[in-house]
């Protein structure tokens, strides 16, 4: 490529007390090249970008933006030179309208009328030439996830960005929005905008961009082209070891354990449940696919007694389930692995033996006439945590400290420490690195081969492949038919997750 | 009817607009750092303040106008003071807030008992007189409801204008939403947060205390220390009905006077049939209600309460 150097970093090292966050690294990019940065969660990545973009100044080191060097720490700079973020979490204001957002911070303060309609025009042709269409009079809160990103990225266009940066763009997304926003990348690339987005997911790497630089504990570690590499390579390098997710065995059934028939959920403000009948056995994983959005989350809800079965039955270790009763679910053996860690998951504030032992504080084994046990449930909150490998903190520390794989350990141990005999898993692994998925699927294996019934929701195809036995869509709140693991391929469950049912090889179920 | 024909007199809607006044402003002062992202609970003390030093200037010779300027620069005082604890300190709003609530009203009375011999009935001063409207004076019903009020009103129902036209027609009005609803945005896009909550602040305590001033340099022409009797909360809860938009603000305002107005109307119509504590209580108890009603459907601005600190997400 011929193309001028658009952003120079050079020599960039930061440490945060004890720990070197980025070690002397240096990069560089090219006008319209797309510029991944793949590294594991705490690899440095968003710190060189922070730095990049002036939140943090680096220690040593220099940021050049077309040959001139930019001041550390200022980010009114970064914006004057060109650069534009886009953050993993928005920057937006859910009251004001897309372009009130957009235009916020762009004229004079003291101006005695804003340019409205200028700033309209100007959004609009920006909007028309990416390809990135949205409402400059909607209010931002009432827009999807995908929309409110374009916003973001509008945002940083209409401050003249030629250089964007993209912190974990897909993780929010569902595969659809993020391959349509690859496109958008491409395209804005072809315009001569340069880009560099963060990432850990190794086949959004190999798709969208022209270049990949690893990042492994504040260096770089590696850099290819996505032709001249495999998926398994740059995992290697990104974790530093060879990372295998383990895949499943045969299974041995046992009874069923539950049954769910013709359930009906009707929910406000998120997909509900449609005659959904489905069964789980003792020892076998069923896995439920789709796209975000589609009722997963109200199945989950259901199986684990957040949210009470409207109509239809469902019967879970011999008890009808008629009302939203966690209490009951938990003392009959149910492990419940929330969507959402951080809020549904754990209480960020409460100490890890508070979180290990909460869904059970009022059992004999935690407390004793309505007086907490605290040694008991230290000691359970220390083998979880020596069971589970989870680092980070011991049982005093607060939780909102460990990283988000460690957090799931602990919810993962403190569900499988006693043997469940059902797991209801949703969204096991969302967010987490690749090193602590291989050890949550490890664990959710372990629980199916001693004998658990494992209901798996996920929307990581490969996911599924690898530790359900059976599969099935959800897709507007239905359940397709479900295929045997062995016949699932990523096509066929594409299929499946867009709502085609009848495509050969997916036998009918019911 | 009886209870009919008083909402026709002009007098009940020149109590209106007089009753409204000291709310108007006192709303849109609260609006104002509410915007911005900081709940000022000072509001009760701070117009208890304007209405003290405000009077006490004017009891000391000064123009009623640098009165009520003195007043507002009391108020700004306060509101430096607010924000120096909520914004770069970060402290509970709510507990700064009244404790300046308590500091101010504490102060007022103080500073009164200092500064004026009490002998018998309280000193007055000569307040701010209607305004004289020419022709306008001469339309039936309005012409009489309008040439009763003072400058202050007029000067409120301006500031409403006013702060509705900067709020959503100016790039510093974009600002100010922006840094209520989204600090971090409002300074990735190169605002300073820091600085427009403080100037909010300020703008907003001065209002309140002009607030203030109203009562003792128009409204009535003395100052006693219990006369504020809770106009600032029920300006926090018009801030809430107004889903924090000015013009809303007026007009909750105005509805609420309009209660009041009728209330002590009732009062005297209705004395030996009905108590007449549960008239006093009529327009808080329709405050009540038409907040359950409407806080709902309200919109509050989302960094409302919360602390902005650089670098936190």
């Amino acid at each position: 490529m011929s193309q001028p150097i658009a952003l120079r970093l050079s020599g960039i090292t930061r440490r945060f007390g004890e720990t070197l966050a980025n070690d002397d690294i240096s990069l560089s990019l090219r006008r319209g090249e797309v510029l991944a940065l793949l590294g594991e969660n705490g690899a440095g990545k968003t710190t060189l970008m922070s730095i990049l973009f002036g939140h943090y100044s680096a220690d040593r080191g220099t940021v050049e933006v077309e040959g001139r060097a930019l001041p550390p720490g200022n980010p009114r700079a970064a914006i004057e030179a060109g650069v534009g973020m886009v953050h993993q979490h928005f920057s937006l204001a859910e009251n004001l309208t897309v372009l009130e957002n957009v235009m916020t911070g762009t004229e004079r303060l003291w101006r005695p009328r804003a340019g409205m309609a200028a700033a309209r025009r100007k959004l609009m042709s920006l909007a028309e030439r990416f390809a990135l269409r949205v409402d400059p009079d909607r209010r931002v809160g009432d827009l999807s996830v995908g929309e409110q990103q374009r916003v973001e990225i509008l945002k940083a266009l209409y401050n003249q960005a030629r250089i964007l940066i993209l912190d974990e763009p897909t993780a929010v997304l569902t595969p659809p929005e993020a391959r349509h926003l690859y496109q958008t990348l491409r395209g804005m690339a072809r315009d001569g905008v340069s880009l560099i987005f963060i990432s850990h997911k190794l086949h959004e790497v190999m798709e969208a961009a022209d270049r990949v630089v690893v990042l492994r504990r504040g260096r770089v570690v590696a850099e290819r082209r996505p032709a001249e590499t495999s998926k398994e390579e740059l995992a290697e390098l990104m974790v530093g070891r060879r990372i295998t997710r383990p895949v499943r065995a045969p299974a041995t059934p046992g009874d069923v354990v539950v049954e769910a028939r013709n359930l009906s959920v009707r929910r406000r403000g998120a997909t509900g449940l449609h005659d959904v009948s489905f069964t789980l056995r003792a020892g076998e994983t069923l896995g439920i696919v789709g796209v975000s959005g589609n009722g997963q989350s109200t199945l989950g809800q259901v199986m684990s007694g957040v949210v009470a079965p409207g109509a239809g039955a469902l019967t879970i270790l011999g008890r009808r389930i008629t009302r939203a009763d966690v209490p009951a679910l938990v003392r009959a053996g149910v492990g419940r692995i929330a969507e959402d860690r951080n809020h549904e998951g754990v209480v960020g504030e409460l100490t890890l033996w508070e979180n290990a032992t909460l869904e059970r504080i009022g059992s004999r084994r935690f407390s004793r006439l309505g007086v907490i046990d605290r040694a008991a449930a230290r000691d359970y909150t220390q083998k979880v945590i020596e069971g589970f490998d989870v680092r980070g903190g011991g049982p005093d520390h607060r939780t909102q400290l460990l990283s988000g794989g460690n957090m799931q350990k602990l919810i993962l141990g403190r569900n499988l420490i006693d043997a469940p005999r059902v797991l209801i898993a949703a969204q096991p692994t969302r967010g987490l690195d690749e090193g602590a998925i291989a050890a949550v699927h490890a664990r959710l294996l372990e629980a199916r081969a001693a004998g658990a019934a494992v209901l798996l929701i996920s929307e990581d195809l490969d996911e599924v492949i690898n530790l359900a036995d059976r599969i099935r869509a959800i897709v507007g709140g239905r359940l397709s038919p479900e295929i045997e693991a062995e016949e699932a391929d990523a096509r066929k469950l594409g299929l499946m997750m867009a709502g085609d049912w009848t495509t050969e090889g997916v036998r009918d179920a019911v | 009817m009886e209870l009919i024909a008083i909402l026709g007199s002009e007098g009940l809607w020149e109590a209106v607009l007089r009753i409204a006044t000291p709310l108007i402003f006192g709303t849109l002062g609260a609006l104002l750092c509410e915007r911005a992202g900081v709940l000022n609970l000072g509001i009760e003390g701070i117009m208890a303040f304007g209405a003290l030093i405000g009077w006490l200037a004017v009891y000391n010779g000064a123009g009623l106008w640098t009165g009520l300027a003195v007043a507002a620069l009391s108020g700004a005082l306060f509101g430096l003071l607010h924000a120096v604890l909520t914004v770069p300190l970060g402290l509970s709003q709510h507990v700064t807030g009244l404790g300046i609530t308590l500091f101010a009203s504490s102060l007022a009375y103080f500073i009164f008992r200092l500064s004026v011999q009490i002998e018998g009935s309280p000193p007055t001063i000569r307040p701010f007189q209607p305004v004289e409207l020419g022709p306008i004076g001469d339309i039936p019903f309005l012409g009489p409801v309008l040439s009763s009020q003072t400058a202050p009103t007029y000067l409120a129902i301006a500031v409403a204008f006013v702060m509705m036209y900067v709020l959503f027609r100016t790039p510093l009005g974009l600002a100010i939403r922006m840094t209520g609803e989204n600090p971090h945005a409002a300074e990735a896009q190169g605002v300073n947060p820091v600085r427009v909550r403080f100037a909010c602040i300020m703008a907003g305590s001065a209002l309140m205390a002009m607030g203030g001033a109203f009562l003792t340099l128009s409204a009535f022409n003395s100052f006693f220390p219990t006369m504020i009797q809770g106009r600032g909360w029920v300006c926090i809860a018009l801030v809430v009905f107004a889903s924090w938009r000015p013009g809303w603000a007026l007009t909750g305002a105005l509805l609420f006077a309009l209660v009041d107005a009728y209330q002590l109307r009732l009062q005297s119509a209705l004395e030996d049939a009905i108590p007449y504590q549960l008239f006093l209580m009529a327009p808080y108890v329709a405050a009540i209600a038409v907040l359950a009603v409407m806080a709902r459907r309200a919109r509050v601005p989302q960094a409302l309460m919360k602390p902005y600190r650089r670098g936190e997400r």
